[in-house]
């Protein structure tokens, strides 16, 4: 025997009255923000840390991000051979690193395209300003978000590795 | 709300402060209460969320910072509405006049009442289409298209449903035999079921028709979710209410919702006893054999039976979408009418049966 089939209208009315109940009991999906905080995923886009050490300036972070929020300056400079006798080596000295987070849109493009492992994304969310202007975040700030970036998650099976090591 | 109780020793301007306090408190408490039980928290609820919870205990004070923000906003009046201005600002007012003359018939005890009117249902029905005219006149005077449109879908709507009220309400008025709300109570609560007075006979057991069309009815007079074509947010951008700000707005505001919780207590009274509790639980028989407690206890009996038939306005509006205006239309002219007439008939060749 088949169910008797419940009008659509009052089973419309049991599910907002299921979610009332279900809300009492056991509290809403929502999160008191102020109060307790959301923990985000380890893979969260909250903000972008830069590895100075790693920085090499060429710019190609800068020539990709589509809304031109990396500014960037450098200077070269020579630094002392490697071996005795050989000619002294030139170097890529980064003058200048801001990202202008009023302007960026989290595309992740720049993470993406850097070839030396200079800039990683940090779940970290909170550094909102009451001045727009102090979203510009310089290359001093962008590394202290380095302490924030976690530990990159274990590959998948039969994943390959990429780069050295 | 004891003016009428103590209107042998009181100096007449001492009693019309009272009236008017009462009727203050009559028409904002249940305004309150429903917007903060019903409008925030089950609302939020529903939909898994907490709702205001900054404001005091619980977002409990969120409806004075609420009004707080309203007071302190601009009373805009747009450029093309200038050279009616008056009639723009009045609008409003006449709204939540239609819900301050509609709570002076409620009874609220044997001897807490406003005004004892021999026709009260039938007053209390001619007066809760006053608002109707201040809608027309929100929405024509704002001089803008969609206000106007509101205020037309408004008027077509308030009037389509008015008519179904009223019939749902004849078949209560045969089967009491008076138009006296405060008689109707009585009625109610002194009345019995095959020779059984344990409950009484409230009306929602006889009149249950009746009651199901006056909820739809009341439903669409308050211009709630599944009526809320005048309104239409996504399309009408708020109807007849897109023009007004601040002060102007916040009494369309507690117009509405007031205007909710003095139609639930109509409801009540009609339906479901009223202030009352049956007569037969205390050995009471008549008006005056009524003990005088009830004075106080009447009201808490009303506000709680409000409370009741409120929940199930909110819970529609926030469960169903709304209809299209044919629909509407054509549900009011070909459902509710023609079953309301039929509940007419069947209670009165019952009425004259027993």
């Amino acid at each position: 025997m088949a169910k008797p089939r419940v009008p659509g209208l009052i089973k419309g009315l049991g599910v907002t009255f299921g979610t009332f109940m279900r809300t009492v009991k056991e509290g809403a999906d929502t999160v008191q923000y102020p109060h307790e905080k959301e923990a985000p995923p380890v893979r969260a886009r909250g903000v972008i840390a830069l590895h100075e050490g790693n920085c090499t300036s060429c710019m190609l972070c800068a020539r990709s991000c589509p809304d031109w929020c990396i500014y960037i300056e450098g200077h070269k400079e020579l630094a002392p051979p490697r071996r005795a006798g050989g000619a002294p080596r030139k170097v890529n000295k980064l003058d200048r690193f801001d990202i202008d987070y009023a302007l960026c849109m989290y595309c992740g493009i720049c993470v993406e395209v850097c070839p030396f492992d200079a800039l990683f994304w940090s779940p970290e969310y909170e550094y909102s300003e009451p001045r727009i202007a102090d979203l510009l975040h310089d290359k001093h700030k962008l590394g202290e978000w380095m302490e924030t970036v976690p530990e990159a998650p274990e590959l998948e099976a039969g994943a390959e590795k990429k780069g050295k090591k | 709300m004891n003016a009428a109780l103590l209107s042998a020793d009181l100096a007449y301007w001492a009693q019309s402060l009272l009236r008017v306090l009462g009727g203050l408190v009559a028409v904002l408490l249940p305004a309150g209460t429903v917007v903060y039980l019903f409008l925030f928290k089950m609302m939020s609820f529903m939909q898994s969320r907490l709702g205001p919870m900054e404001a005091g205990p619980f977002g409990s004070m969120q409806l004075f910072a609420e009004v707080g923000k309203w007071l302190q906003k601009e009373d805009i009046v747009p450029e093309r509405a200038r050279p009616e201005a008056r009639i723009f600002k009045l609008a409003p007012l006449i709204v939540l006049a239609s819900t301050f003359l509609l709570v002076v018939v409620v009874p609220f005890g044997p001897d807490a009442w406003f005004t004892d009117f021999e026709a009260g249902i039938f007053y209390a029905l001619a007066v809760s289409s006053v608002s109707v005219l201040g809608i027309l006149i929100a929405g024509w005077s704002s001089a803008n298209k969609y206000s106007l449109l509101g205020g037309l879908r408004a008027a077509g709507q308030l009037i389509a449903y008015e008519l179904p009220m009223v019939l749902a309400v004849v078949g209560v008025v045969i089967q009491a035999g008076t138009m006296n709300l405060q008689q109707i109570v009585v009625a109610q609560n002194s009345g019995s079921i095959f020779g059984w007075n344990g409950v009484g006979n409230p009306y929602i057991l006889t009149q249950f028709i009746a009651f199901v069309v006056f909820m739809v009815s009341v439903q669409a007079e308050l211009t709630q979710t599944p009526f809320d074509m005048p309104i239409a947010e996504s399309e009408l951008v708020s109807g007849y209410m897109t023009e007004y700000s601040g002060f102007r707005f916040l009494i369309f505001f507690i117009g509405e919702f007031a205007t909710a919780g003095v139609f639930s207590m109509i409801a009540s009274v009609l339906f479901l006893g009223g202030w009352g509790v049956p007569f037969s639980w205390f050995g009471w028989t008549t008006m005056d054999s009524i003990d005088n407690w009830m004075n106080v206890g009447g009201p808490l009996i009303l506000f709680t039976k409000m409370i009741v038939v409120v929940f199930f306005i909110m819970w529609v509006r926030f469960s169903y979408p709304r209809f299209r205006e044919d629909q509407l239309q054509r549900f009011a002219w070909k459902v509710l009418i023609p079953v309301s007439l039929a509940n007419i008939m069947v209670t009165a060749i019952l009425k004259v049966a027993f």
